[in-house]
């Protein structure tokens, strides 16, 4: 199919205004992959069935205001129905008595390598990094995503319905990230978030400047890097216009049309506003940086990842509505994280910035709930105001609104998918565990049946039984 | 040698306790696993009061490790050791008094296994310490020369309460990676921060063994007892050595020197190791050689409890680790709690440097993952003091222990607990890190020097 570009959904096109902040929640139906049809590789993602259920008389953190005590939670279809104090409960609805127990929604993870970076890690499995050249943005991680990680089940039992996975950090360009939604699959056509928007990955700093420099390749230098993004923004530019000037000509003279470039596609889709910029970057100044090259070529970050200095340019973050992916206390592991401090996070929330709790590792992405423990914690130790209403949000609304489905997941409210976990207790407590998850109102785990803790092809068979 | 290769080299430990090969670039992960360093002059020295305190700490609830917990009982330190504990203790007048009622006193916790010290910044060449590739000294290898007490990484990770630390080296050119060393955390001197060195040799077997002998598990082995076998070859027939009387050895004089206290049984033998076949290769090694053995990462003990239990051989683990390889397929976040339950010594450790302050989130996983509170507790406290051999001094609350102690806000597990003193060898540790100071310089962003952007 020629012409992509100028064929491209509006679909995604429109998806664009949901990242930014306070959208309206979807009252209509999710996009199904019949939206999507247009796009290559397009999302088969059905919902599980599933039973209407209500959730009764459980602590629920809505991620859209706050906790809700001896409140009830109703799910049908999909969807969440409705959540309150006074919830009737229809006739033939499963009851779930949640006393003593807490409900948030699904965790979202905006940073993982799931299935890029799959166990076993071996180095036949290792697919995450196309570090061959500075820029690989014709590459998508969704086709290096083997569904059968087993690291998937291990992050749903952490509570983990969606997640983005992304390609490396060793380019400036990295490739096409993609969002998933966290159930068992053959294809990663069925984890594909419906509608959910395009990503690209960009990375600042040490890695790209490495990579290359120590092959004798340009980029060395962190002006080389810069050099690099700048250069290519002109080329995708020019292509751009070569195609927008190819629809508008009247006679579309299939000989002159322009010929494709997967690299410069994804780039055109970025100054579209169709795909979502996300840049790992760490440090302040280049952060700094990286917004204005962003000013200079019309495009808006989604997204900067690692971030571990936002908190010196959380001003900026801030103003320019940026969201900024944090760990709560990694540090140190190269110079450009040295000035990691366990207030990042809340300093960033603090500011009015979309402030986000990621993993980047298959450890982490288990227990996010515990990662944004840490950070609030490092918060009130120093006096700031934080609490588990806001914490909620670093690792559900806020990193669905990173990466554009948060009109339909990321919080509790009417209308949204059903994306729901049942905690033992306080999420935030180290006893705290999932109980049972659910993904579109399908019950996707239950700690209390194994029937309910899907196993992947892999761990049948070669991994024993085992408790995550 | 180009960075990504130096940090996959560096980050052995990592590498050998989940048998991961990323390969060419999980850049981030690679980065992290690499631990160390020297040479970055601090902005915070390591202040520590010299002068001998007498700290009366009142109210709490005690838990001594060695006995039950006590409720609203007094600790009193004095010049550096617990010198009373209980609820009738009288506290001298000249006693600095801390009221701790409502708050959790426990021992300082101890991190068997981690880079504290010899690692800077994983991915800085010349901040990291941990290992060597010079094949002439990986026995003889110790970390203790390159202590640095001023690193960064060390006030932020005694802040949450982690006082002792096993500081081991990496594998380098070897398997066999050297001689590790016992450090407490609050000395500016090293000479001062050491308690034992050598505390042990390390090695790895499994994949990351065979990795270094030659592509098989089966190589590695046979280079451990060639080692093994030189070693005591050397130490029974050191006149006609020095004569130029012997066979060759496979390793150098200083490797030999350095394994004799291994031969003999006085010195353990830490090896990395995951999978139960593996594990079970180890337990014999040690039983034809006499070893004193400890199990390190060990991720399917679970699977040979029995065995290690019989063996009385001491595991350490990596309470995070539950992700599946080759090496470790029965990784489960239930290993420490099924281990306990067989009668097996678990001690816990990070196997990092500027992420040991995880260590509690750690002990505190594998409580919510089975084990007793108090067998958690015991793990990062008592028990690593017993497989270490400093049981002596440190590990418990009692009268002429060292006083390494910590009032928490709270349940010292729960992530939302503050640590609010800790002390020692009886000194308090001042509240600064260079995070802290990083924090108060960017509280308030319109005070910094050009606070325009």
């Amino acid at each position: 199919m020629k012409g992509r570009i100028a064929s491209w959904p509006l679909g995604l096109a429109a998806l664009l205004g949901c990242a930014s902040a306070g959208s309206e929640p979807a009252t209509g139906p999710a996009p199904q992959a019949a939206a999507a049809e247009a796009e290559a590789f397009a999302s088969t993602y059905q919902p599980l069935p599933s039973q209407p259920t209500l959730i009764r008389n459980a602590t629920i953190l809505t991620a859209a205001g706050p906790p809700l005590q001896h409140a009830s939670l109703l799910m049908q279809e999909g969807k969440i129905v409705a959540v309150g104090l006074e919830v009737a409960a229809p006739q033939g609805v499963v009851v779930v008595d949640a006393t003593g127990k807490w409900v948030t929604p699904g965790i979202i993870d905006n940073h993982s390598h799931l299935g890029v970076y799959p166990a076993p890690g071996t180095q036949a499995l290792s697919d995450g990094n196309e570090a061959t050249d500075p820029n690989t943005a014709q590459v998508w991680a969704e086709h290096s995503v083997w569904p059968q990680d087993p690291q998937f089940p291990l992050a749903r039992a952490g509570g983990v319905t969606s997640m983005q996975v992304l390609p490396g950090s060793a380019n400036l360009f990295g490739g096409r990230g993609v969002v998933l939604k966290n159930v068992p699959s053959r294809t990663v056509q069925g984890l594909k978030f419906p509608g959910a928007p395009h990503t690209l990955k960009m990375a600042c700093g040490e890695n790209p400047k490495r990579v290359y420099g120590s092959r004798n390749r340009f980029p060395s230098t962190r002006m080389g890097n810069v050099a690099g993004y700048r250069a290519a923004w002109i080329k995708a530019r020019e292509y751009r216009e070569k195609w927008e000037r190819w629809g508008k000509s009247s006679r579309r003279d299939p000989e002159k049309e322009p010929a494709r470039d997967l690299q410069l596609e994804t780039l055109a889709g970025v100054l579209d506003g169709k795909i979502l910029i996300q840049n790992h970057c760490y440090r302040a100044d280049e952060m700094a940086i990286m917004m204005d090259i962003a000013r200079e070529f019309g495009y808006r970050i989604a997204a900067f990842h690692h971030a571990v200095e936002a908190y010196k340019v959380r001003d900026l973050l801030a103003a320019q509505g940026i969201c900024a992916s944090m760990w709560a206390d990694w540090w140190g592991f190269k110079i450009e994280a040295y000035d990691g401090i366990m207030q990042n996070i809340p300093l960033v929330h603090e500011a009015g910035g979309c402030a986000i709790v990621h993993s980047d590792s298959e450890e982490g992405i288990q227990r996010l709930n515990q990662e944004a423990a840490k950070a609030m914690r490092a918060a009130q130790e120093m006096g700031m105001d934080v609490d588990r209403e806001d914490a909620i949000q670093w690792i559900t609304l806020n990193p669905a609104r990173s990466i554009g489905i948060d009109r339909w997941t990321g919080s509790l409210e009417a209308g949204k998918m059903a994306d729901v976990v049942i905690w033992s207790g306080d999420p935030f407590s180290i006893y705290g565990r999932a109980e049972q998850v659910f993904i579109d109102g399908a019950l996707v785990y239950d700690r209390a049946d194994p029937r309910r803790r899907p196993r992947t092809d892999f761990q049948v068979g070669l991994v024993p039984e085992v408790v995550p | 040698m180009n960075g990504v290769a130096r940090v996959a080299r560096s980050a052995g430990w990592r590498g050998a306790g989940s048998g991961r090969a990323r390969g060419a670039v999980s850049l981030e992960r690679e980065a992290r696993a690499a631990l160390w360093s020297v040479g970055v002059a601090l902005l915070l020295a390591v202040a520590a009061p010299a002068a001998a305190q007498t700290v009366a700490i009142v109210g709490a609830r005690v838990h001594p490790v060695s006995g039950p917990p006590l409720d609203g009982a007094t600790v009193l330190i004095r010049d550096g050791k617990i010198a009373a504990l209980g609820r009738d203790v009288i506290v001298p007048p000249d006693a600095q008094r801390i009221d701790a009622t409502g708050k959790v006193v426990t021992p300082g916790f101890l991190d068997s296994a981690t880079e504290l010290g010899v690692v800077e910044i994983g991915l800085a060449p010349g901040t990291v310490d941990a290992s060597t590739e010079d094949d002439r000294i990986t026995a003889a290898f110790t970390v203790a020369d390159a202590l640095n007490p001023q690193s960064t990484l060390i006030p932020v990770t005694r802040v949450e309460g982690i006082t002792r630390a096993v500081v081991l080296p990496a594998p380098g050119a070897s398997l066999i990676a050297g001689r590790g060393v016992l450090v407490e955390l609050g000395s500016d001197r090293a000479t001062e921060m050491i308690q034992k060195n050598p505390v042990g040799m390390f090695a790895v077997l499994g994949e990351a063994g065979a990795e270094k002998a030659g592509g098989a598990r089966g190589a590695a082995l046979l280079r451990l007892r060639e080692a093994l076998e030189d070693a005591r070859d050397f130490a029974a027939n050191r006149r006609s050595f020095e004569a130029g009387q012997r066979r060759e050895y496979a390793m150098s004089r200083l490797d030999l020197e350095a394994m004799a206290p291994v031969i003999r049984g006085e010195l353990p033998l830490a090896l990395s190791v995951d999978r139960a076949s593996d594990i079970l290769a180890a337990l014999r090694l040690a039983q034809d050689y006499g070893l004193e053995l400890i199990l390190l990462g060990a991720a399917e003990a679970w699977r040979v409890a029995g065995e290690i239990a019989r063996a009385g051989v001491p595991v350490v683990i990596n309470p995070f680790s539950n992700i599946p390889g080759f090496d470790n397929l029965g990784a489960t976040l239930e290993n420490a709690a099924r281990l306990e339950a067989a009668g097996v010594l678990v001690a816990f450790a990070t196997f990092d440097a500027h992420n040991s302050r995880k260590l509690k989130q750690g002990a505190g996983i594998a409580v919510a993952y089975g084990m007793p509170w108090e067998a958690g507790l015991r793990s990062v406290t008592l028990t690593a003091a017993r497989i270490w051999g400093i049981a002596d001094r440190y590990g418990s609350l009692e009268p002429g222990k060292d006083a390494d102690v910590v009032i928490w806000s709270g349940d010292p597990f729960e992530l939302l607990t503050r640590v609010e003193h800790v002390f020692i060898r009886g000194r308090e540790v001042p509240p600064d890190t260079r995070q802290r100071e990083l924090f108060l310089r960017y509280r308030d962003l319109r005070s910094l020097p050009g606070a325009r952007p």
